[in-house]
C-alpha cells in the first residue's frame, strides 16, 4: 500500500459521500454502475493475473528482453504495437501488466506502444465505429493512431 | 486457464513463484480497481451525454480542440459509448477534427486511468505519454479533417479527377 492507493480510495469515498448528499438516487445508480463494470472486469483481471504469473514465472528476463527489450529494436516495438491493437484488455489492467513487463526486461518503447495502441485502436469495435462514423474516418483514425502510437513509443524510449 | 494448470502440473517447482507473482499482482490491482470503478460510475451518472453533444456541437477553433480534449478525458464510460455521441455530433455539424480528437482522447485518456498509470509506471512515464498523446492526437485530428475535406471536394467534382 502506498500514498497513491490511499489518495485514490479517499477521492472515491469523498466523491461518493458528496454524491449521496446531493442526490441519493443518482448516487445509488453510480454505485450500481461501478459494481456492474467491476464484475464485468473481474474475469479479465483473473486471466491477466494468471498470464503474468506464468509469463514471469517461466520466461526468464533475458528471453523476454530479447523479444520486446532494448535489443529487439523497432521490430519489437512494432510487434507489441500490433498485439496491443488486436487485443481487447481494459486499459486499467494494462498499466500493471505493462509495469511488470517493464520490470522484467521489456523496453520503455515497447511498453508505451502497447498501452497506446491498446487504448487508441479497437479492432473489436471497428464495425461499430464504421457504422457510426463512416468507413473513411474510422480507417483513417485507426491507421494513423497506429503510426502515432509507434512515434510516441520511440520518442518515449529516446527520452526515458 | 487450462494451459496454466497443465504447465504447473508439468513443472511443479515453478508453482511457488508463479502463484506468488500472480497473487501480488492481484492484490495490487484490487487496491485501486474498486475506487476507480466508483469514480467512473459517479462521472457516468453525473455527466449526461446530451451535455457533451450540446457543448461540443457548436464550439470550434482552439476552443473547440480544448473542449474536445476536456470532454474526452471525463471518465464517462467505454469507447463504444463515445461512437453514438460522435455520430450525434456529426449530425449537429461539429468539425471532423474535433470529433476525431474527442474520440481519441476518450479512448486513451481518462482521469482515473492516469492515476493508475502514475501508480504503476511512474510520474515521468505518465506525463510524457500524456503530453505526446495530446500533441499527436491534435495533429491527427486536423490532418484527418484536411484529408476528408480534400476527398469530398475531389469526389464532388469528378471532371477534375
Amino acid at each position: 500500500m502506498n500514498v497513491t492507493v490511499i489518495i485514490i480510495n479517499l477521492i472515491a469515498v469523498i466523491g461518493l459521500l458528496i454524491a449521496f448528499v446531493k442526490d441519493r438516487n443518482k448516487a445509488i445508480q453510480s454505485i450500481k454502475m461501478a459494481g456492474k463494470s467491476f464484475i464485468k472486469m473481474i474475469p479479465m483481471v483473473l486471466v491477466i493475473v494468471v498470464f503474468i504469473g506464468l509469463l514471469l514465472g517461466f520466461v526468464p528476463p533475458s528471453q523476454l528482453s530479447k523479444f520486446i527489450g532494448e535489443q529487439s529494436g523497432i521490430g519489437g516495438v512494432l510487434f507489441v504495437g500490433v498485439v496491443g491493437a488486436v487485443m481487447h484488455i481494459p486499459a486499467l489492467i494494462s498499466f500493471p501488466l505493462a509495469a511488470s513487463l517493464l520490470e522484467h526486461g521489456a523496453s520503455v518503447s515497447a511498453v508505451a506502444a502497447f498501452i497506446t495502441t491498446l487504448t487508441m485502436i479497437g479492432i473489436s469495435t471497428l464495425p461499430l465505429e464504421i457504422k457510426e462514423l463512416g468507413k473513411k474516418v474510422t480507417l483513417l483514425r485507426n491507421g494513423m493512431s497506429f503510426v502515432i502510437a509507434i512515434m510516441i513509443a520511440l520518442i518515449m524510449g529516446a527520452i526515458l | 486457464m487450462f494451459i496454466a494448470i497443465i504447465l504447473l502440473f508439468v513443472f511443479p517447482d515453478r508453482k511457488e513463484s508463479v502463484v506468488s507473482i500472480s497473487w501480488d499482482f492481484f492484490i495490487e490491482v484490487m487496491y485501486i480497481l474498486p475506487a476507480v470503478m466508483v469514480m467512473l460510475g459517479l462521472f457516468g451518472v453525473w455527466v449526461p451525454k446530451h451535455l457533451i453533444v450540446k457543448y461540443l456541437g457548436k464550439t470550434s477553433g482552439i476552443k473547440g480542440i480544448i473542449f474536445a480534449i476536456f470532454l474526452g478525458t471525463l471518465p464517462t464510460g467505454p469507447l463504444y459509448i463515445a461512437f453514438p455521441i460522435a455520430a450525434a455530433l456529426i449530425k449537429k455539424g461539429a468539425k471532423i477534427s474535433n470529433i476525431v480528437i474527442f474520440i481519441s482522447t476518450w479512448a486513451c485518456i481518462k482521469l482515473p486511468q492516469e492515476i493508475v498509470e502514475f501508480q504503476f509506471l511512474g510520474f515521468s512515464f505518465m506525463l510524457l505519454r500524456l503530453t505526446l498523446t495530446i500533441i499527436f492526437v491534435i495533429i491527427m485530428g486536423l490532418l484527418i479533417e484536411k484529408i476528408i475535406i480534400w476527398d469530398d471536394r475531389r469526389t464532388s467534382k469528378p471532371e477534375t479527377v
